[in-house]
């Protein structure tokens, strides 16, 4: 097991390297020049110096390089145009809203998606799975942010039930956290709903065929017990190889959903340094995003070695 | 074959915009601004009297012309990477290694820090979308290729003095198609949402070119008092989506019932 951690945490160490100089990339492709860009329409040329200064603009590529990562190796990613402060505090400032909205939303998804995906395969082809299909299937064609709003309406505007937008941290009111959190939570989770939904019952299919199925269900186990001990166990195994793809989406996700819902996480402040054209913080945040992402994913790969042998000799597949 | 329907109508109602339109998409009509969905204005107007049946109408045309954009640019780049990959051992760490790096970055978010580093434009959401997609059918090419070139007719084909570009052009790429069109089919689905996305975020095409993101973006201002606006770009998005999904599903079971539900 020690060594295929090893293996891993090595084997990401390129990867590492590569998003980091994507995110490195993402100044040097703008066209024109940046520092007027970022300085503004309306900025002296005084000012555009200044910017360029600032962010060594006028120094040769590769010296940008080494200084990009001299920063990060120090934790320093640069600071905020905008903001006026380093790239990771703000960013760093603003996690737990993301967190506390990706959380919620992943607690729904793996209880609904993966409910609605072992209740449709045990009724397989029934209007039960049908009518859960469809919805999954929905859920994976829906905007995540149109739906968003669509929530506000009926939810906020028409019923008056929850709030259409702000945040209150769970350490201030646990109540208030859930009201302000439900929305956008639903909003964010719908499209990994489905997307669990649809990928537990097709494994819970695939798992009920087998033949230690048949052997525990003539042996006279209760059906429940086949199902929850027998069969779900090994349908997690797959499953969790798709958990890195709904973080992925999750953190996508919360770039619009934020947005929608004037929540003040890291997706808004991404949304917002896009529209203002803040570099550093888009650069800092994708970095981090994607480092996080990386190292989640290498949990799980992790985790899926633990639970399934084959995958940490080498053998399976 | 709902979802070949779906999104035949769609396509026809893109294609046919100028007929189906009862305006042009920013004709204003300031009497007639706020006027909620009724026979005169079937999806009613927004905040400059605008009709929304026009702007969705044209909305459809260029959603569907980028979203056809990235897929046929990412068909051919994921083509030549995955294929370079496949056959020539030497890069293959090489092409692997940039794919994966692309491929850590959640799609969306890398495909917004693009647009924001090349500026907004119909343009370059399709560069910064199609560079999104290509790294995983580059990954679904050099699959099929792994396999294939180890077959013996590819052998025998090497061992009758075939070229490399030979080779892969008339012996192995034809025989993975079948992945590459059922991927290309969801990166169709997944980039009509992206660029919902880009265009509701500013980075999309600009007003007072309709996009149905930035059709919803401009009603969410208006949300409370007129929520047709937003309403009915969505309905579009998620029809458009929906048929594309289901004619993905549908292309895969016929193609290979076994192949697992590949989300991006």
């Amino acid at each position: 097991m020690a060594a295929y951690v090893l293996r891993r945490l090595v084997g990401s160490i390129p990867v590492l390297f590569g998003v980091t100089l994507v995110s490195f990339f993402i100044m040097q492709i703008v066209p024109g020049d940046p520092a007027s860009i970022i300085a503004g329409l309306g900025a002296t040329p005084q000012e555009v110096e200044r910017v360029r200064e600032e962010l060594g603009l006028n120094r040769p590529m590769l010296v940008q390089l080494l200084n990009w990562y001299g920063g990060m190796i120090r934790g320093d990613l640069g600071d905020s145009v905008l903001l006026g402060r380093s790239v990771t505090r703000a960013i760093v400032e603003r996690l737990p809203v993301t967190l506390s909205l990706s959380g919620y939303a992943l607690a729904i998804t793996l209880v609904v998606g993966l409910l609605s995906g072992v209740f449709a395969a045990l009724r397989p082809n029934t209007w039960l799975d049908q009518a859960l299909m469809t919805v999954a299937l929905v859920g994976v064609s829906l905007p995540s942010f149109w739906l968003g709003l669509m929530l506000i309406v009926v939810f906020a505007v028409q019923l008056d039930w929850l709030p259409s937008g702000g945040y209150v941290a769970p350490s201030v009111s646990v109540v208030g956290w859930l009201r302000s959190a439900t929305l956008p939570a639903i909003s964010l989770a719908l499209l990994q709903v489905g997307l669990l939904a649809r990928i537990t019952r097709a494994t819970m299919l695939e798992v009920l065929g087998q033949d230690y199925i048949r052997t525990a269900r003539t042996k006279g186990l209760p059906a429940w017990s086949v199902v929850a001990k027998h069969a779900f166990t090994n349908v997690l195994v797959p499953v969790v190889t798709v958990v890195g793809i709904i973080f992925s989406l999750l953190l996508s996700g919360s770039v619009v959903i934020e947005t929608v819902y004037s929540l003040p996480g890291v997706g808004r402040l991404l949304a917002a340094a896009v529209l203002r054209r803040d570099y550093p913080v888009i650069q800092g945040g994708l970095l981090m995003l994607a480092g996080a992402l990386l190292f989640l994913n290498l949990l799980v790969d992790v985790l899926y070695a633990y639970l399934d042998p084959r995958v940490r000799y080498g053998t399976g597949q | 074959m709902t979802g070949a329907g779906l999104f035949v109508v769609v396509v026809l109602v893109a294609a046919l915009a100028d007929l189906i339109a009862p305006t042009a998409p920013a004709t204003m009509q300031f009497r007639f601004r706020f006027t909620p969905p009724s026979p005169a204005f079937w999806l009613g107007t927004d905040n400059f009297g605008r009709d929304l049946l026009s702007r969705v109408v044209y909305g459809a045309r260029l959603s569907l012309e980028i979203g056809f954009s990235v897929v046929v640019l990412t068909g051919i780049a994921g083509t030549v990477v995955g294929a370079a990959a496949g056959y020539f051992r030497r890069l293959d760490a090489w092409l692997i290694g940039a794919m994966d790096a692309l491929m850590a970055f959640p799609t969306v978010l890398l495909a917004i820090g693009i647009t924001a580093a090349l500026g907004p434009s119909a343009m370059n959401a399709v560069l910064a979308l199609t560079l999104v997609y290509t790294p995983r059918t580059a990954r679904i090419v050099r699959a099929s290729v792994l396999v294939i070139r180890e077959l013996d007719y590819v052998q025998a084909a090497l061992a009758a003095g075939a070229r490399p570009g030979r080779i892969l052009a008339r012996h192995i790429l034809p025989n993975s198609l079948g992945p590459l069109i059922v991927q290309l089919t969801f990166i169709f689905a997944y980039a009509v949402l992206a660029e919902a996305i880009l265009s509701f975020l500013g980075m999309g095409p600009q007003p007072p070119t309709p996009t149905w993101g930035n059709i919803i973006a401009e009603g969410r201002t208006y949300i409370r008092e007129a929520p047709w606006i937003s309403l009915f770009p969505g309905i579009a998005i998620a029809l458009t989506v929906l048929g594309l999904n289901l004619l993905g599903d549908g292309l895969r079971d016929a193609l290979d019932p076994r192949m697992k539900v590949q989300p991006g």
